[in-house]
């Protein structure tokens, strides 16, 4: 019997060990998975690198995993924020490397890997400092910039429901990265908010299919 | 006596272009206020980056939903017809030109029309560039909603930015607190409008570049 509900998410993140790469879902706060980066934490791995949208917002989730000091190398698009002190401290005191990248190529760089595409050509960002350098190409006269596929160790995403074979629902803009970053790491760990029964959900509503995650941690209310 | 507009005016005269019909991405910061002018009568569709079409107004107090938000990451609301989606479809949706219109806030357009608008370059500033860049090269037309001059009577409409650049030649309009401007390939910025009191050559003068009016008024081109 297939069964990927781990009660523990700490056992859900066994090996996850020094120095990989980590994709942690959200948008700010909405999707962040933060019962997962707190069992992260607990984990006492580091020299990771981290992709995610922004660089923690608060003190709380991926800002509490970067004052921890576990995080080498963050992988955003979007840093600094009215509350992102955490990060723009260690950011200015040069203890965080940081690589920029524009919203949109973030996202598809991250659905290539899942989606097994080599390399891809983007018209964003072409012509400006966050591509120099870059193999570029025109193509029916426009400009392109080639981007390569962004891979991940384990993916931690949040999402509304989960059942034993690993589909997923989510709510409302709290989708955001999670199904795309399902996909593209070697190990994909959901958290969700309730536990359903296989085949409570309708499959038309299925969102992330279970082929993409590996486990399933339910949250307590109060996480 | 120049009649400069305020910050609401702009954003009503920014929102005046938007036709019925439209999908469009309002920028964080300044554009989000065009969202409050919208004509009631026309049916516009908001998109918003982290994953929703038809987005509504913010909350009432203590209705916030913290799955629920905008760009800027503040609570807003789904209308009838919205829906949601993951962010590789959302940006799928600028760059694949489906989105009519975005506005954007800026630091200095060209008069060829490049935007920059995501990092003064300074060395102690942290950058941080979100989805600016997709929506300026993808949006069908790309409005830049600035203050004509920086607080010191520096010109934001350059020759050339010296600001690192957000997008090459992807401006369509520039909406200031003095002027409406159309970014006409080839020829340079037409003046659609002015505010009352303005002449031609004074525009000109504040914003140290080549203006000429734009006698079809309409800024198509």
């Amino acid at each position: 019997m297939i069964d990927k509900i781990e009660p523990n998410a700490r056992r859900a993140l066994a090996g996850l060990t020094d120095g990989m790469t980590v994709m942690i879902g959200g948008f700010g706060g909405a999707g962040q998975p933060n019962h997962l980066i707190n069992a992260l934490i607990d984990c006492d791995v580091g020299e990771l690198t981290v992709i995610n949208n922004n660089a923690g917002n608060g003190d709380a989730g991926l800002a509490a995993l970067l004052l921890a000091g576990r995080v080498r190398k963050i992988v955003c698009s979007f840093p600094r924020q009215v509350d992102s002190h955490v990060f723009d401290k260690l950011y200015r005191e040069k203890r965080i490397e940081l690589e920029l990248v524009p919203q949109g190529n973030l996202a598809e760089r991250i659905r290539a890997a899942g989606a097994g595409i080599g390399a891809f050509f983007s018209p964003t960002g072409f012509g400006t400092e966050l591509t120099r350098g870059r193999e570029t190409r025109r193509i029916d006269g426009r400009d392109y910039v080639l981007e390569l596929p962004l891979h991940a160790d384990f993916a931690l995403i949040s999402a509304l429901d989960g059942d034993r074979w690993g589909n997923l629902t989510y709510r409302k803009t709290a989708r955001n990265f999670g199904p795309v970053m399902a996909m593209a790491a070697k190990t994909t760990v959901a958290q969700v908010k309730n536990v359903v029964e296989l085949g409570a959900l309708d499959p038309e509503t299925v969102i992330t299919p279970g082929i993409f995650v590996q486990k399933v941690v339910p949250v307590t209310e109060d996480a | 006596m120049i009649a400069r507009r305020t910050r609401d005016q702009l954003a009503q005269r920014v929102a005046r272009d938007i036709p019925e019909g439209a999908y469009v991405n309002l920028g964080i910061g300044l554009p989000t206020l065009v969202a409050n002018h919208l004509p009631a009568e026309r049916e516009i569709i908001l998109h918003t980056e982290n994953g929703l079409l038809g987005m509504g107004p913010a909350p009432a107090a203590g209705h916030e939903d913290f799955d629920l938000i905008n760009a800027g990451k503040q609570p807003v609301t789904a209308l009838p017809g919205a829906a949601y989606f993951h962010h590789a479809d959302s940006f799928a949706m600028m760059r694949g030109g489906h989105l009519d219109i975005c506005v954007l806030g800026g630091f200095q357009v060209s008069v060829t029309g490049d935007l920059a608008n995501w990092h003064t370059g300074a060395p102690d500033a942290i950058p941080a560039v979100g989805g600016a860049m997709d929506l300026a090269i993808g949006a069908k037309s790309v409005f830049v909603m600035m203050e004509h001059t920086t607080k010191d009577g520096t010109s934001k409409i350059v020759e050339s930015c010296s600001y690192p650049l957000t997008g090459i030649g992807c401006v369509t309009r520039v909406y200031t607190d003095l002027a409406v401007l159309a970014v006409l390939p080839g020829r340079g910025l037409g003046v659609i409008d002015m505010v009352d009191g303005l002449t031609l050559s004074e525009l000109e003068s504040i914003s140290g570049v080549a203006l000429f009016m734009d006698a079809s008024g309409t800024g198509s081109g």
